[in-house]
């Protein structure tokens, strides 16, 4: 939009942002650049008479929110949303993040009243269905891992991670030991080692080696009587199940440390291998992956862990027990039979919006549906090495789990770079896969259809692909350069972002002058 | 199967491509010992979807919906109405099916509203810079005392004891397992507590609660300077986000971080989760604070435009070094929290919060009338602390059979503390009625009889 630096815009923000459209992607101001003084979205009731009870503390200096009716404001996120892609609108494999179909049904479960207008402090006797569910939830996701224990309340993945990690420093404690180390492959994810981290772990990285898989021997030479735990991420973050996984476990085992898995990529394995039978302690599970719970443009998640007997006593609160007088939340330490909780995680009972829509997913699938989605997730993935592998590079031998792993040597000296072959993918209509992730591979590009893409969805995807490498062939590195072009926004400049961070609005004659301006008028001129 | 669209075709075409006979050849790097023949037993296979609404919805029947009964419960989440329109908004699909928006070009919308979102905290709560969102308002709290302990170099916080006992708990759990200490005051539902006694140059922050668990307004100017005098920082809580239309702002109070619970705006209850943590502090504090956070740029076309940016901080940037390991966290929440927002506006959500505040002020006048109950606050905004003649929890499930939702009874936070068991927290807000205040009178009067 075409602000007048100078001083105040000289038309108003809305019709300079309908002069600067283009097509039909719209631009549109900021919600604050619309209001008007005294207009609302809201009717409220009259206000009856009573005595005012503040005790001193009544605000004085307005807000400063805008003014819009509903009309626009509909209008508005509207406008934004057609400025974003989504699994809805176009093949989004972003790797390592499973952008699987979100089925409507879910939503609609989540809202029913039922379930989406309960208190979470309304006595138990008056919310019965819902922890009957959050314990159906538990019992697949135990039996679908063949592991005896599991904990709902984490919020996300990497909130999953903190909650096994605490119950492995628990259970190392009541043994009496002191161990300080943390083994993380040099491919997992940041939220391990930061996680780690934050434990008060010190972390140590174990190289890949050759077949982009943990090198058996550097980790034996590691573990010892200080290590607490290794964090894998299997399959790994390379899309390839760890091979040797049983002798690691094994070995991670006699040296008495506790084998944690990051269990983002268990969509590739999910109702085909259980994690329980490759020797894991603990696990988290993204439902936001794997369950098909919605990604909301980063969040909310759910990430419950699954834990094997000899961490099932350390468990976060609050949970659910299921006895003759029906089910029971165990909210306090003290009323905890059999159990060594360590604490509490978050707020209430965990993500009760995002248990139904998972559970929702899950009943729908069966097991029958859930041993096909693994199945299709790494057929379709194969499907997309075996398609590119001759025109892009590929570091490791396949066949690979649900995502596809090149790195950027099909592009060496060609001036082209990993981040201008995603851009000009935009402009074919794909959103980009993710990019310089992981770490072990120069430029990478992971690759992760999930099963719920066509065969001809991937057909297009693999033709576009090999159409950019033939443009990368004939050096057209202007188009690359540009690209993307057809987007609802060029490329941005970052740089400047982090330079001078600007955080939020201000109203343009704050800037200027230094006084808090009325917004609402300021906007409406 | 509805929701997978490879034929059989299509599979057989695929796996030729491949160079394999079957699917299970593409699973031989996994141990013999850990293939499964078939499906995992004991489980039920696919069902239509019409059966799934038809047990879900069997389950949902089992509960009672807070909107089918008279209803006041609060104690850090809270029952306002959200309009159908922020509902329908949510369901777009480029909003709930993308993800974190690391391709600005294809994202500005998401990106675009995490602004609006950054800019609302501010305003709502008078402070520098906000990020795009927490999991919730407890874990925004514990975020806020590591951050606090960064800043300072100090590891040991003070807790008011009035603060949410999920957000002290949380934030114990967080002082056990990263080590740190805390110093935790008495719930005082009645007199004042004594922070800035408890304050040396040890102490990292101080955390406290407005209006606190029980109700009780303050104004932490005071506080605030006590702080800055010996070098800690004052944390504030905020886990009624409505308060803030009518409540004097912890920015204006010297507050250096502000913690809160944002789902009483734009989310409903959901039994718990998910909600959305609202995190904002003093500019200075900027390079230390977690999570995600949204800048405007230009892009190619010297256009406006906005990114994720100061990921320097996060952990797929600095791994064991950042300042939190949080990643997916809850955007589509606040997505609600913003919309809901701007259908208010400035009129909508002061007249929103007086709304609650007069119609809470009118309920303690009734039931300061029953025999035996006593109102313990002088000042509240929607939500006050009931003694009663008995023991809470007994009150609180005799009217749940009629079924009344009468309350919290502080009892069920604070199990360890008998002198507490005759206190009931009451919370009103715009969509309780006439009639629900008039049920819950009646009920009162006879079972505290």
């Amino acid at each position: 939009m075409s602000m007048n630096t100078q001083g105040r815009p000289s038309k108003s923000a809305i019709v300079l942002a309908m002069e600067a459209n283009k097509g039909l992607v719209l631009d549109e101001p900021l919600i604050f650049e619309q209001g008007a003084e005294g207009r609302t979205g809201i009717d409220l009731p009259e206000l009856p008479k009573y005595k005012e009870r503040l005790g001193g503390v009544r605000r004085r200096a307005a807000i400063g929110l805008p003014g819009l009716s509903e009309p626009q404001v509909v209008r508005h996120y509207t406008r934004l949303s057609q400025k974003n892609f989504g699994i809805d609108s176009t093949f989004y494999p972003l790797g390592s993040c499973t952008m699987k179909h979100n089925p409507r049904l879910n939503e609609k479960m989540a809202r029913l009243p039922g379930f989406g207008d309960l208190h979470p402090m309304q006595p138990t006797s008056t919310v019965q269905g819902a922890l009957e569910l959050i314990d159906q939830l538990a019992h697949w996701l135990k039996t679908l891992t063949g592991m005896p224990a599991v904990a709902m309340v984490p919020g996300a993945g990497a909130h999953g991670e903190f909650c096994g990690m605490a119950a492995i420093k628990r259970a190392l404690e009541a043994r009496g030991e002191h161990r300080t180390k943390v083994l993380v492959p040099e491919s997992a994810h940041g939220t391990n080692p930061a996680t780690a981290a934050a434990l008060g772990f010190t972390v140590e990285a174990i190289p890949a080696n050759a077949e982009g898989r943990v090198d058996l021997a550097i980790l034996k030479s590691k573990l010892g009587p200080d290590v607490a735990a290794l964090m894998l991420t299997n399959p790994n973050t390379c899309g390839l199940f760890e091979r040797d996984i049983v002798a690691i476990a094994d070995a991670v085992h006699k040296a008495g440390a506790f084998f944690y898995c990051d269990g983002a990529n268990f969509n590739a394995i999910v109702g085909r291998v259980r994690p329980a039978d490759l020797g894991i302690d603990v696990m988290h599970i993204n439902l936001h992956k794997t369950f098909s719970t919605p990604h909301g443009g980063g969040g909310p998640g759910s990430g419950p862990i699954v834990m094997a007997e000899s961490l099932a006593e350390f468990v976060p609160l609050p949970y659910i027990v299921h006895d003759n007088q029906g089910f029971r939340l165990i909210e306090h330490a003290v009323d905890a039979m059999g159990k060594k909780p360590f604490g509490r995680l978050k707020g209430f009972h965990g993500q009760m919006g995002m248990f139904v829509r998972a559970l929702a997913y899950i009943l729908s699938h069966g097991a029958d549906g859930l041993w096909q989605v693994a199945s299709d997730a790494v057929l379709n993935a194969n499907y997309i090495l075996a398609s590119l592998q001759d025109v892009m590079s590929a570091p490791f031998k396949g066949p690979c789990m649900h995502e596809a792993l090149f790195d950027d040597r099909f592009l060496k000296d060609t001036g082209i770079t990993t981040v201008d072959m995603a851009k000009a993918l935009i402009d074919r209509g794909f959103h980009p896969m993710t990019m310089y992730f992981p770490l072990v591979v120069h430029g990478a590009f992971l690759i992760e259809p999930t099963e719920t893409e066509s065969k001809e969805t991937l057909d297009a995807f693999i033709a576009a692909m090999r159409d950019l490498v033939r443009e990368v062939r004939l050096g057209n590195v202007e188009m690359f350069k540009q690209s993307p072009r057809f987007a609802p926004s060029r490329r941005m400049d970052e740089t400047r972002a982090a330079r001078s961070p600007i955080l939020k609005w201000t109203p343009a004659d704050r800037e200027e002058n230094g006084d808090n301006g009325d917004i609402t008028r300021d906007a409406a001129e | 199967m509805r929701y997978l669209p490879l034929t059989e075709d299509d599979r057989q075409g695929m796996l030729a491509k491949i160079g394999v006979k079957s699917v299970d050849e593409l699973f031989c790097d996994v141990p013999d010992a850990a293939h499964l023949d078939g499906p995992v037993w004991d489980l039920p296979n696919h069902q239509s979807e019409y059966e799934v609404d038809r047990a879900l919805s069997a389950l949902a029947a089992k509960n009672v919906a807070a909107g089918s009964c008279p209803f006041f419960i609060g104690a850090g989440a809270y029952r306002h109405h959200v309009p159908a329109s922020v509902d329908q908004m949510l369901l777009r699909g480029e909003f709930l099916t993308s993800y974190t928006p690391y391709q600005p070009e294809v994202a500005q919308g998401t990106l675009q509203h995490m602004f609006e979102f950054q800019t609302q905290i501010c305003l709502l709560t008078a402070m520098d810079v906000a990020n795009a969102s927490m999991y919730d308002g407890p874990t925004a709290c514990a975020e806020a005392v590591m951050m606090a302990n960064r800043i300072t170099q100090r590891r040991h916080a003070v807790i008011s004891g009035n603060l949410h006992p999920h957000y002290r708990e949380t934030t114990e759990t967080m002082a056990q397992m990263t080590g740190f200490t805390l110093e935790i005051g008495q719930p005082s539902p009645q007199a004042a507590e004594d922070l800035i006694k408890l304050i040396d140059d040890k102490t990292s922050c101080v955390v406290v609660q407005n209006p606190d668990f029980f109700g009780r307004l303050s104004d932490y100017t005071k506080l605030a300077a006590a702080c800055q005098a010996k070098g800690a920082l004052l944390i504030v809580a905020i886990a009624e986000i409505v308060s803030l239309g009518l409540i004097k702002p912890p920015g204006e109070m010297g507050a250096d971080i502000v913690v809160a619970e944002g789902q009483g705006i734009g989310n409903g209850l959901n039994f718990g989760g998910p909600y959305v943590g609202l995190f904002a502090c003093k500019q200075k504090y900027i390079r230390q604070m977690p999570g995600r956070l949204c800048g405007e740029t230009v892009d190619a076309d010297g256009k406006r435009g906005f990114v994720l940016t100061l990921s320097t901080r996060e952990q797929h940037i600095r791994r064991e070094k950042a300042t939190s390991n949080i990643c997916t966290s809850s955007v589509l929440c606040a997505l609600g929290f913003t919309m809901h927002l701007s259908l208010l506006g400035e009129k909508g959500l002061t007249g929103l919060a007086e709304l609650n505040h007069a119609k809470a002020s009118n309920l303690v006048d009734q039931l300061a009338e029953i025999p035996g109950c006593r109102v313990l606050n002088e000042n509240f905004f929607n939500e006050f602390t009931l003694q009663l003649p008995k023991p809470a929890s007994a009150v609180v499930d005799e009217l749940a059979k009629r079924p009344i939702l009468a309350g919290v009874p502080v009892s069920r936070l604070y199990p360890d503390k008998p002198a507490l068991e005759n206190l009931l927290l009451v919370t009103v807000t715009e969509l309780t009625s006439d009639k629900d205040v008039e049920v819950l009178v009646r009920a009162l009067r006879e079972v505290c009889k």
